[in-house]
């Protein structure tokens, strides 16, 4: 965000100097030497409201203490964060806001990623002094996927904020004044935005609750992963959250190049998927008229066997990674995927985000690595030429056209529809299981990793693919999914100089897609 | 005064010298006592020449604050390219205090005239007259005379004939004393929900729509009229005490005494004889016991304190309060200080805007606990407890509403703390709710 332009502005925090843009709100310029100021109310990707006054710090010879949220850093300034005067302030509000609360964190979901919690073990008060009865206001659902307990609520106004300035559809507003004001929906009007959910992860309280996750699990029961949705071609990038190797949520993660800090409801609660049940477990050869289970080595071997000497043509999956993707083509004459699509939903506040028509993660990848986009999925299947159908499901498609394989290999999680007679099964992981990359729409590469276990002796794709090219003669084995893309860097000019510590958990544009890709981090809304 | 009971020789009616005579109501009825000759004036003087004359004055903002109004003028910069916005605050909601009621149900056209003048002064071609919801008289006149204003060319595009573009909207609130707070009032004049704003940016820089605006009271606008006809130092002399409080100001008296009203008395003229003499002291049978001098918002004062105080900005801070809006409140020693002050707490908790928490949670916290205290069941902890949540709520928030409840708390505790000690202790008499005079 830094321009040359910028003048620079040079102020101390908590003792540590530091050098930042004119412009910068003190609460952002301690973010940069590792000072977090506690607030509720301010969000980097809302407008700024200053209404919490948890961030309120003493700033040298200013007459009162100064919302480090609202206030522009000056030169030589000077800024106490943690001493008396700004503790005491903070202890007070801490206190105000529990009056109220009905400290039901036993059975609150937010409870273990509680800002309200973990500001108060941080540094409230041991005890509360009110001694009043507490203001109750019944639960309300929102509609779409959220549910508001008032109660809960300390109005720091986010998920208005979102509602009006980000998602530019005024659902929510500040109903009542004084304490017995609370978070209302305007008459006839629900949180049916296609990225209202956005206002769960933005409550930093238990106030505004997910209905697909209530009371699924506690948040220090959950593992945490960072990865990509593959639920569109945005690749907005997430935190895959798992509870006993299922996955429970998905939240993004986040990312000024792709997302913001958001994702659309229809990526987030599309996770079930990544659990499914119909598995295949072992990898199967075929012994006359039923399919086998085996040992890895004798399916490659029997798979190398098929292969050997034939055309082969790949129905692909457009969520494999680009590296199942690239180790495909090698073994491929022809190459083909096909997508799901929906309708296109942008979030107004924030450019170039939106839950795109392609509901597939690598569209872009597959592309650009040689396969055919079709409505025809087995269009390209010549008479005689051997079927590899990687991470398809066949769903939907006329398995007329299957008779024209000569053989049907089998690469992906479950069995595809319709398949009676492969020759060869191998078990792959799905895209929640196993690490790799892919490509977004405006040619983004981005890394995600391993959230689950796959079940039986799933492997992972890069590693079966990998294998079956060396059963082949064509390649070595490799040894990290990092291998197999330094194999791509290098064999494919679009992904020239990439690797994975330089993708990092950002993502890096392909050097193709230099002319539509976004350089610059997204201009968030209306800030 | 002149209404409901004749003026007092010892006032000096300036502002209020129509009260009572429903003839200045009308257009015609106000040119012939005078009026529009300031306006007429105004138009043809610079606007930097007006400002310096009210700078010169010493009129200060009689809305409670008491910013040099000359000065605020100052801050709009002309020739920006921006449009410039002038806003009346009319919404006069502080309890104790009508004096801007009965400027607008007996001299609509001063105001107008008053808009006009200071409309031209800061470069605006546009004023706003936001009066309180619950104004529906002064609103009925305030529309009367703005429409006979437009009809007879005073103001409009072409405001008295001179080219000069001035318009003068009214603006009915929805009921929020919030909305007297200038950044609220901005809000609820934009049709949004009417919260404070953060400052800054101040109005002077992004008011109103966004554009350079200033903000004055309905008595401090009014008074601009008299300074431009009879010059800055006519109103400076009008001062007993203090320079730095010129002119006259008008105080609305209610409470426990013989003859509330509506009073205009010179700055710095003494205290003791405000209330005992013009407004016929106690009544019958009774003593004074406590005195808010400038509405519920400043701090209460003792009758000590009381009596030693000239009535100007800086005597009543020496003597522990604020001239504030000049709104008097009066209590006499048959009413329970705890009750008043209940009953003040629960004015703020319901009127807070609900954004800031110390603000939300701070002034309904506190009046639980003085509601408890009032009816004989406080602790000995409740006091400390009241002194530290005043504490958390002075200074922390976005407007002084907070403070606003804080303070008299405060001052209550400390000036009256024994007839808290005595409720809590269980000797004192459980207060009925009287209603105040």
């Amino acid at each position: 965000m830094e321009t040359s332009a910028a003048k620079m502005i040079t102020l101390t925090i908590e003792g540590r100097q530091v050098t930042v843009p004119e412009g910068t709100t003190i609460l952002e310029a301690a973010k940069q030497v590792g000072v977090l100021i506690p607030h509720y109310c301010y969000h980097p990707g809302l407008p700024v409201a200053g209404v919490c006054r948890m961030c309120l710090v003493d700033v040298e010879k200013a007459p009162k203490l100064a919302p480090s949220c609202a206030t522009t850093v000056t030169e030589g300034q000077i800024v106490h964060v943690h001493n008396e005067k700004s503790l005491e302030a903070r202890k007070g509000v801490l206190e105000m806001l529990l009056i109220n609360h009905p400290l039901d964190c036993p059975i609150c979901d937010q409870s273990g990623e509680c800002e309200l919690q973990d500001y108060t073990y941080q540094e409230g008060r041991e005890d509360s002094r009110y001694r009043e009865p507490k203001r109750f206001n019944p639960a309300e659902d929102f509609g779409g996927d959220v549910v508001y307990v008032p109660n809960r609520c300390i109005l720091c106004t986010r998920c208005v904020r979102f509602m009006d300035d980000v998602a530019e559809d005024p659902v929510l507003n500040v109903s009542e004044r004084g304490d017995r004001a609370l978070i209302g929906k305007f008459e006839g009007k629900d949180l049916t935005h296609p990225w209202a959910a956005n206002v769960v992860d933005l409550c930093p309280v238990g106030a505004l609750l997910s209905k697909d996750f209530l009371n699924k699990a506690r948040a220090w029961e959950l593992d945490r992963t960072a990865s990509i949705c593959p639920n569109c071609t945005q690749g907005c990038n997430v935190i895959m959250e798992t509870r006993e190797n299922q996955l429970v949520r998905m939240r993004p993660r986040p990312n000024e190049y792709v997302n913001a800090f958001f994702m659309c409801d229809w990526g987030r609660l599309n996770y079930r998927w990544m659990n499914e049940k119909n598995r295949i477990e072992l990898p199967m050869v075929r012994q006359g008229s039923t399919l086998v289970a085996t040992s890895w080595e004798q399916a490659i071997t029997a798979a190398a066997a098929v292969l050997k000497g034939k055309r082969a043509f790949v129905a692909a999956s457009p969520m494999l990674s680009n590296e199942a993707l690239f180790l495909l083509t090698q073994l491929m004459q022809g190459g083909a995927f096909r997508v799901v699509e929906g309708d296109e939903a942008p979030l107004p506040g924030v450019d170039d985000l939106a839950l795109r028509r392609e509901r597939a993660a690598n569209v872009y990848g597959a592309e650009a690595l040689g396969f055919t986009k079709t409505r025809d999925l087995l269009g390209g299947l010549g008479q005689g030429d051997v079927l590899v159908i990687a991470g398809e499901d066949l769903v939907g498609v006329d398995s007329a056209a299957l008779a024209r394989a000569s053989q049907v290999i089998v690469i992906g999680p479950v069995l595809p529809e319709g398949v009676t007679n492969a020759a060869v099964v191998l078990p792959v992981a799905n895209f929640a299981e196993e690490e790799g990359t892919v490509t977004n729409l405006r040619g983004r590469v981005q890394r995600f990793t391993q959230a689950r276990q796959a079940p039986g002796e799933t492997r992972p794709s890069w590693l079966v693919l990998g294998d079956l090219l060396g059963a082949l003669g064509k390649q070595s084995a490799f040894f990290l999914p990092s291998d197999v893309f330094a194999r791509l860097a290098s064999s494919n000019k679009a992904f020239a100089g990439l690797s994975y510590d330089a993708i990092g958990f950002k993502g890096l544009p392909l050097a193709t897609a230099e002319a539509t890709g976004p350089k610059a981090p997204l201009a968030m809304g209306a800030a | 005064m002149g209404y409901p009971h004749q003026s007092h020789q010892r006032e000096t009616p300036v502002l209020s010298k129509h009260f009572g005579d429903e003839g200045a109501r009308t257009l015609d009825g106000w040119k012939s006592r005078g009026g529009y000759q300031a306006l007429e004036k105004a138009l043809g003087m610079a606007p930097a020449d007006i400002v310096s004359v009210v700078k010169e004055s010493g009129l200060r903002g009689r809305g409670g604050a008491g910013f040099p109004t000359g000065m605020k003028w100052s801050f709009m910069k002309p020739g920006d390219g921006k449009p410039h916005y002038l806003c009346c605050n009319a919404d006069e909601s502080e309890p104790g205090t009508f004096k801007d009621r009965e400027l607008m149900r007996w001299t609509p056209h001063a105001l107008v005239e008053g808009c006009a003048i200071g409309a031209y002064a800061i470069g605006a071609e546009t004023a706003y007259i936001y009066i309180r919801g619950e104004f529906t008289e002064p609103l009925y006149w305030m529309n009367q005379a703005v429409k006979e204003a437009y009809a007879a060319g005073i103001i409009g595009r072409n405001a008295m004939g001179t080219g000069k573009r001035i318009d003068v909207h009214v603006h009915k609130g929805a009921g929020a004393y919030i909305c007297g707070e200038e950044t609220a009032l901005m809000n609820s004049l934009e049709g949004r929900r009417g919260n404070p704003r953060i400052k800054p940016p101040f109005p002077a820089v992004s008011g109103v729509f966004g554009m350079p605006t200033t903000i004055n009271n309905v008595e401090t606008l009014i008074a601009v009229c008299p300074i431009l006809m009879n010059g800055a130092d006519w109103y400076k002399k009008m001062s007993l005490s203090n320079p730095k409080s010129t002119g006259t100001k008008l105080y609305s008296v209610c409470g426990n005494i013989e003859r509330p009203g509506t009073y205009e008395v010179v700055m710095g003229f003494p205290f003791r004889e405000f209330l005992y003499d013009l407004c016929g002291g106690p009544l019958a049978g009774r003593s004074f016991k406590a005195v808010i001098p400038g509405g519920v918002s400043v701090p209460i004062q003792t009758m000590e304190e009381a009596e030693a105080s000239l009535m100007d900005y800086e005597g009543f801070v020496a003597q522990g309060s604020m001239l504030g809006s000049g709104g008097v409140i009066v209590i006499d020693d048959a009413q329970s200080m705890v009750a008043v002050i209940a009953r003040i707490a629960r004015f703020f908790a319901h009127e807070s805007c609900s954004q800031c928490t110390q603000c939300r949670e701070g002034t309904a916290w506190t009046t639980k606990i003085l509601e408890r205290i009032r009816d004989g069941q406080g602790t000995t902890e409740d006091l400390d407890t009241l002194l530290d949540i005043a504490e958390q709520m002075t200074g922390k928030t976005i407007c002084v509403l907070s403070d606003s409840c804080a303070t008299p708390v405060v001052s209550g505790i400390k000036k009256f703390g024994r007839e808290f000690e005595a409720l809590i202790q269980g000797r004192g008499v459980h207060h009925v709710i009287a209603a105040v005079a």
